[in-house]
C-alpha cells in the first residue's frame, strides 16, 4: 500500500509527518511512499534527500490525496482537504477529537479510519509513538530560548572585570513533559531554576533535574488519570496564589505549562501577579492556545505590559524547530505504523483488541470509536504514594549498630559450639590425633582467610590449582609402596599413577589458563 | 636424610601451597602463584621419596614407569584441552583425587597397625572410613559430573521417586558398615570387607546426588566437589599422620566451600536445596507478563552498536556452546578502535564452572581489565547505550527483583534492563535452564537476535569496520 505525505497547509506550519529517515523505516515495513513536492523544505529535507530513499515526489496535493491509501499529516486535516479524502482512506495526525468535534463528524461523512496522534494512551509501551511528549519536550526547550530572546540578561552568573553579573531567576509552573524540559534546558545555561507542580510525586523528577521544587503546605493529590493533573480544590488555589506572590518580585522569567486535558488552561498567573513582576522580566506561556495560564497572553504575539514585561504567547513553538520536531513527530508515526502492521506486510490492520491502537482510533472505517474505554493498564506517571518514611542517618547508624551486635552474638554462639565440640573430641581422642587436630582447624582458617582475597575472575584457575595440589595425597600413595603387600603396592601404585595426572595436568593447565589474561 | 629435614620440606611445601593460593588475588601476581605450587608439590615429592626411602620399593620400576607416564597424560591433557572443556577437565581431575583417597584407606586399612594401642586404633579406623567415605563419593559424583558436563549422560536432572527416602537408607546402611567395621577388634577380612562394601555404597550415593542435579547448578556440584576432595585429602592425611596432607586437604575443602557459598549465593538458593535438587517452593501464581517479544534484524544491531558509545556485553554459556568467544573478542577490538567503551559484566553463575567465562574470555585475547563482575558493574546500566547479551537468561532476569512470587526471586542478577537499548541473542523462543519465563524480553528496549550467536555476530562484524 501507499502511505502519502502532503504538504501542510495550516499557515505557520513548517513541520511534515514524514522524513527521509522514517520513508526507510516504512518502505521496510512492506510499504510505498510517497511526498508532496516540496513538503519537507520548511524542515529543511529536500526533495533530492527523500529521492535518494526511494520516496517518489508527487507534483501536487490532489495527486497525493488521490494515490494514497494512507495519510499521514502533522495538523488535521483542513476544511479545503476534507474534499481530497477517498473513502476508505487512512489518516493519521494530530486531531483533537475533544476540541474539534465538527471535524470528527465531517471525517466520519467521508468512511474514513482516523488514528489521533494525540489520542496514544499515556502507558509505557506506547512512549515511542507518544507525540505529545515529543511536542512538549520541543516546546519546553524553545520556551527558555524564546524567553532567553526577549531577556535582557545573562542566565548564568558572572563575575567579569566590568562587574558582578547575577544570575537569572526562573520559576516552571507544571512538571509535565514540557515543563522538565524546560528545567533542564534553563538548569544547563546556568539559571536558578525553581519549579512548582501540583502532583507532589513530581518533585523527585524536578529535583533530580536540578531544579528546586517549591513545596506547597497543603495535603491533596493533584494527580489525575493518566499521569496529567486534575482541577485543584479552592482553598489549595489560595495556598498556591500566596507562594506565587512571594515569588513574582523575585523572578526573572516564568514558563507555565499547566493543562488538564479537555478544559481550558488554569489561570494560575493572573494580572496582579504579572504587575508584581520587575521590569525586564518574561512571561513565556506554553498554554496558550487553551487560553493560557497568564491572564494577559495573547495567543501567537509577544505583548508588553505596561510595567515592562514580556509575555510570549507563542502556540507554534514546536513548529519553529520544524526539523527537530519533524524528525520526532515522523518517528513517533513511524512506531504506530510498525504497531499497525504486525505482519510487516504493507498492509494496516487496526485491531481494536489493542489498547494503544483502541484508544488512538478515532474513527473505524467511517464509525466514531471516540471516546476509547479506559485502558486496562494502569497509567505510567501514576504512582502508588509512598508509604515508607526515609530513613534518618540516626536510624541507618542504629540499624548497623544492631547488625554488627547480631553478627557479633552469632560469632559468640558459633564459637563456644566450635569450642564444646572440640573439648568433646579431646575428651576421646588421644594427644598425637589432638596436634594433627589443631593444624586442620588452623588450615581452615587460612583458607578461609586467603580464598576470600581471590579475583572472581581467577575462579577456575582457582579449582585447577586446587585440582593439582589436592592431589598432595600422592605422599601417602609413595609411602604404602615400602610395603611388602601386592595388593597394597598395586592400589598405591594406581593412586601414583592417577594422581601424577593430576599434578601435571592440574598445574599446566593453571598456567595456560593463566597466561591467557592479558591487560589491554 | 632426618625425619627433621622431612618435616622442614613439608612446611616449606604448606607455606608455599598457602602462597599460591593467595597469589590468586590478582592477574599479575598469579603468574608468578603457579610457580609456588609447582615447587611447593616438587620438593614435597622428593623429600618424600628419598627422605622415606620409597625408591627401595620392588616395584621401583612400575613406580617410575607410573609417574613418567602419567605426567605425559597430564601434560597432553593440558595442552589439548579447550577452554570451553574446563569444566569436564576439572571434574574429571576432582574424581581422580576420590578414588586415589579410597584406594589410599583402604591400603591404610590393610596394612598392620601393630604400633598402635586400642584407642588410637579406633580413632585411625574412624579417618579410614571417613576419608574412604569422601572419596568414594567425590570419586562417582566427579565421574557424573564430567558426564553431564561433556554430554555424555543427559544434563537434566535425575528424579527418581523416594530419592531422599533412597539416599538416607543408603546413608543408614553406611553406618552400619561403619559401626561393623570400627566393632572388629582386630582388622580381618571381615572388616575389610564391610570397608568395601560400604565404598560401594558411597560410590552409589555420589553418583545418584550428582545425577539429580540439573545442568546449570554444575558450578554448585563442581566447587562441591572441589571442597570434597580437599577434605577426602585431609582425612587421608589423618590416617596417615602426616600435617602437609592435612594442611592442603584443609586449604583444599575450605576453598571449595567459599567457591560453593558463593555460587548460591549468586543464585540465591540454600546450598541444601541446591545439593539435594529441585528449586524451591513458589509461593503464588508468577506474575502475567505484558508486551511481546519484538525480533530484529541484525543490520540494526550492527547500526546500533555503530551509534553507541557506552556497550556493555553480558555472556553467558550460550557463549560458549556457540564458541563464540574469539568473534566476540574481535568485535570488542574493533568497537574500541573507534573509541566507544566496550566492558563485559559476569554473573558469578555465568557458564559452567566458576569463573568460566573470564578464562573463555582471556583465551579469546579480552583484556581482563574490561571484563568485570556483576557488583563492580550493575550501578553502570542507566548510563549504558546498548547491552549485549549472548545465550544468557537467568542471570538477566528481572523478574527476580519485580516477581516475589517467581522461584529466583532475590537472586542477584545483572540490571541490564536498566540500559538504553539491549539486545538478546538467543537460539529460539525457549525458557532458560530453570524454565522461568524471562520478562528481560518482553521489555520495551528489549529486541531479539534469533539464531547461532557466532553466526549472527559474524554477520554484525562484516558491518563495523
Amino acid at each position: 500500500m501507499i502511505i502519502g505525505s502532503p504538504k501542510e497547509i495550516f499557515k505557520g506550519e513548517n513541520r511534515v509527518a514524514m522524513t527521509p529517515e522514517s520513508a526507510k523505516q516504512l518502505q521496510k515495513l512492506g510499504y510505498q511512499c510517497i511526498l508532496e513536492k516540496g513538503a519537507g523544505a520548511n524542515s529543511n529535507f529536500s526533495d533530492k534527500d527523500f529521492k535518494n530513499v526511494g520516496v517518489k515526489i508527487v507534483k501536487d496535493a490532489n495527486e497525493l490525496w488521490k494515490q494514497s491509501d494512507i495519510i499521514l499529516k502533522v495538523r488535521g486535516p483542513e476544511k479545503s482537504e476534507l474534499s481530497k479524502i477517498t473513502s476508505k482512506q487512512h489518516i493519521i495526525s494530530f486531531i483533537w477529537p475533544n476540541q474539534n468535534k465538527p471535524l470528527l463528524n465531517a471525517l466520519k461523512k467521508k468512511k474514513v479510519t482516523v488514528q489521533a496522534m494525540d489520542m496514544i494512551p499515556r502507558i509505557s509501551r506506547a512512549q515511542k509513538m507518544d507525540a505529545l511528549s515529543s511536542m512538549a519536550n520541543i516546546a519546553g526547550y524553545r520556551a527558555i530560548i524564546e524567553a532567553g530572546n526577549q531577556f535582557g540578561r545573562f542566565f548564568t552568573g558572572q563575575i567579569t572585570a566590568a562587574g558582578k553579573v547575577p544570575p537569572a531567576k526562573i520559576l516552571i509552573i507544571g512538571a509535565g513533559v514540557a515543563g522538565l524540559a524546560a528545567i533542564g534546558t534553563a538548569q544547563s545555561m546556568g539559571a536558578i531554576v525553581r519549579a512548582f507542580d501540583v502532583r507532589p510525586e513530581v518533585a523527585e523528577q524536578i529535583e533530580s533535574m536540578g531544579a528546586e521544587f517549591l513545596m506547597l503546605d497543603f495535603k491533596t493529590d493533584g494527580t489525575g488519570e493518566g499521569g496529567y493533573a486534575k482541577p485543584a480544590s479552592k482553598e489549595f488555589i489560595k495556598k498556591e496564589m500566596e507562594l506565587f506572590k512571594k515569588q513574582a518580585p523575585e523572578i526573572d522569567i516564568v514558563i507555565t505549562t499547566a493543562l488538564i486535558p479537555g478544559m481550558p488552561a488554569p489561570k494560575l498567573w493572573p494580572k496582579e501577579m504579572v504587575s508584581l513582576m520587575k521590569p525586564g522580566s518574561v512571561i513565556v506561556d506554553l498554554a496558550a492556545e487553551q487560553g493560557g495560564n497568564c491572564e494577559v497572553t495573547v495567543p501567537n504575539k509577544i505583548i508588553e505590559t505596561k510595567n515592562k514585561v514580556k509575555v510570549i504567547g507563542y502556540t507554534d513553538l514546536p513548529s519553529r524547530m520544524a526539523t527537530q520536531s519533524s524528525s520526532l513527530y515522523s518517528t513517533n508515526i513511524r512506531h504506530m505504523i510498525d504497531e499497525l502492521t504486525p505482519k510487516k506486510d504493507g498492509k494496516p490492520f487496526t485491531n481494536m483488541e489493542d489498547d494503544v491502537i483502541r484508544g488512538a482510533t478515532v474513527l473505524h472505517e467511517g464509525k466514531i470509536t471516540f471516546p476509547p474505554p479506559k485502558p486496562k493498564i494502569v497509567a505510567i506517571a501514576k504512582h502508588e504514594t509512598k508509604n515508607t518514611k526515609e530513613k534518618t542517618p540516626e536510624e541507618i547508624v542504629l540499624e548497623q549498630i544492631n547488625a554488627e551486635k547480631k553478627s557479633g552474638k552469632l560469632q559468640i554462639i558459633l564459637l563456644t559450639i566450635g569450642a564444646c565440640l572440640t573439648w568433646f573430641i579431646g575428651f576421646f581422642a588421644p594427644s598425637e590425633f589432638m596436634q594433627h587436630f589443631i593444624v586442620f582447624i588452623l588450615s581452615c582458617f587460612v583458607g578461609y582467610q586467603v580464598i576470600w582475597n581471590v579475583s572472581h575472575s581467577l575462579h577456575t584457575p582457582l579449582m585447577a590449582i586446587t585440582n593439582a595440589i589436592s592431589s598432595i595425597v600422592i605422599i601417602g600413595a609413595l609411602l604404602q609402596m615400602r610395603f611388602e603387600n601386592d595388593i597394597v603396592s598395586l592400589l598405591a601404585l594406581v593412586s601414583v599413577f592417577i594422581a601424577t595426572i593430576n599434578i601435571v595436568g592440574g598445574f599446566m593447565v593453571t598456567k595456560r589458563m593463566l597466561s591467557m589474561f592479558q591487560r589491554s | 636424610m632426618t625425619e627433621g629435614i622431612l618435616t622442614a620440606s613439608y612446611i616449606t611445601s604448606s607455606v608455599l601451597f598457602i602462597l599460591a593460593l593467595g597469589g590468586l588475588s590478582n592477574q599479575e601476581k598469579a603468574k608468578r602463584a603457579v610457580w609456588y605450587g609447582i615447587v611447593g608439590m616438587a620438593i614435597a615429592i622428593f623429600a618424600t621419596i628419598f627422605g622415606k626411602e620409597v625408591f627401595k620399593s620392588e616395584w621401583l620400576n612400575l613406580l617410575i614407569g607410573a609417574i613418567v607416564i602419567g605426567a605425559i597424560i597430564g601434560a597432553i591433557v593440558a595442552q589439548k584441552v579447550q577452554m570451553t572443556g574446563m569444566p569436564q577437565l576439572v571434574a574429571a581431575l576432582h574424581s581422580f583425587v576420590g578414588l586415589a583417597a579410597v584406594f589410599i584407606g583402604i591400603n591404610s586399612a590393610i596394612l598392620p597397625h601393630s604400633d598402635m594401642n586400642s584407642s588410637e586404633l579406633m580413632i585411625h579406623n574412624v579417618e579410614v572410613f571417613i576419608g574412604v567415605f569422601i572419596g568414594a563419593i567425590t570419586f562417582t559424583g566427579s565421574i557424573i559430573a564430567f558426564g553431564k558436563l561433556s554430554e555424555i549422560i543427559t544434563g537434566k536432572a535425575l528424579i527418581l521417586p523416594a530419592r531422599h527416602t533412597l539416599n538416607l537408607i543408603m546413608l543408614l546402611a553406611c553406618l552400619v558398615l561403619g559401626y561393623m567395621f570400627l566393632n572388629s577388634e582386630t582388622i580381618n577380612d571381615e572388616s575389610i570387607w564391610s570397608l568395601i562394601i560400604m565404598t560401594i555404597i558411597a560410590f552409589i550415593i555420589g553418583a545418584h546426588l550428582v545425577l539429580a542435579i540439573g545442568g546449570a547448578d554444575m558450578p554448585v556440584v563442581v566447587s562441591m566437589l572441589n571442597s570434597y576432595s580437599g577434605w577426602a585429602a585431609a582425612a587421608t592425611g589423618f590416617m596417615l599422620g602426616n600435617d602437609l596432607l592435612i594442611v592442603t586437604g584443609a586449604l583444599v575443602g575450605s576453598s571449595g566451600a567459599i567457591l560453593s557459598y558463593i555460587m548460591c549465593k549468586a543464585m540465591n538458593r540454600k546450598f541444601l536445596s541446591v545439593i539435594l535438587g529441585g528449586w524451591g517452593d513458589v509461593t503464588g501464581p508468577t506474575m502475567d507478563i505484558e508486551g511481546e517479544m519484538k525480533p530484529i534484524d541484525i543490520d540494526s544491531v550492527a547500526a546500533a552498536l555503530n551509534d553507541a558509545n557506552k556497550i556493555i556485553i553480558v555472556p553467558g554459556y550460550g557463549m560458549a556452546v556457540a564458541q563464540a568467544q574469539s568473534t566476540v573478542s574481535e568485535l570488542t577490538s574493533r568497537l574500541r578502535a573507534k573509541n566507544k567503551e566496550v566492558r563485559f559484566g559476569i554473573h558469578p553463575v555465568a557458564g559452567r564452572l566458576p569463573g568460566h567465562m573470564n578464562v573463555l574470555l582471556a583465551e579469546a585475547k579480552v583484556p581482563y581489565d574490561i571484563v568485570l563482575e556483576m557488583e563492580e558493574i550493575n550501578e553502570d546500566f542507566p548510563d549504558t547505550d546498548v547491552v549485549m547479551i549472548l545465550g544468557a537468561n537467568d542471570i538477566v532476569n528481572p523478574a527476580a527483583q519485580e516477581d516475589p512470587n517467581s522461584p529466583i526471586a532475590g537472586m542477584p542478577v545483572l540490571e541490564v534492563w536498566k540500559a538504553k537499548q539491549v539486545f538478546i541473542s538467543k537460539r529460539g523462543q525457549g525458557k532458560g535452564y530453570s524454565g522461568i519465563e524471562n520478562p528481560l524480553f518482553f521489555k520495551e528496549n528489549s529486541r531479539m537476535v534469533y539464531g547461532d550467536a557466532k553466526k549472527s555476530l559474524d554477520t554484525i562484524l562484516k558491518s563495523i569496520n
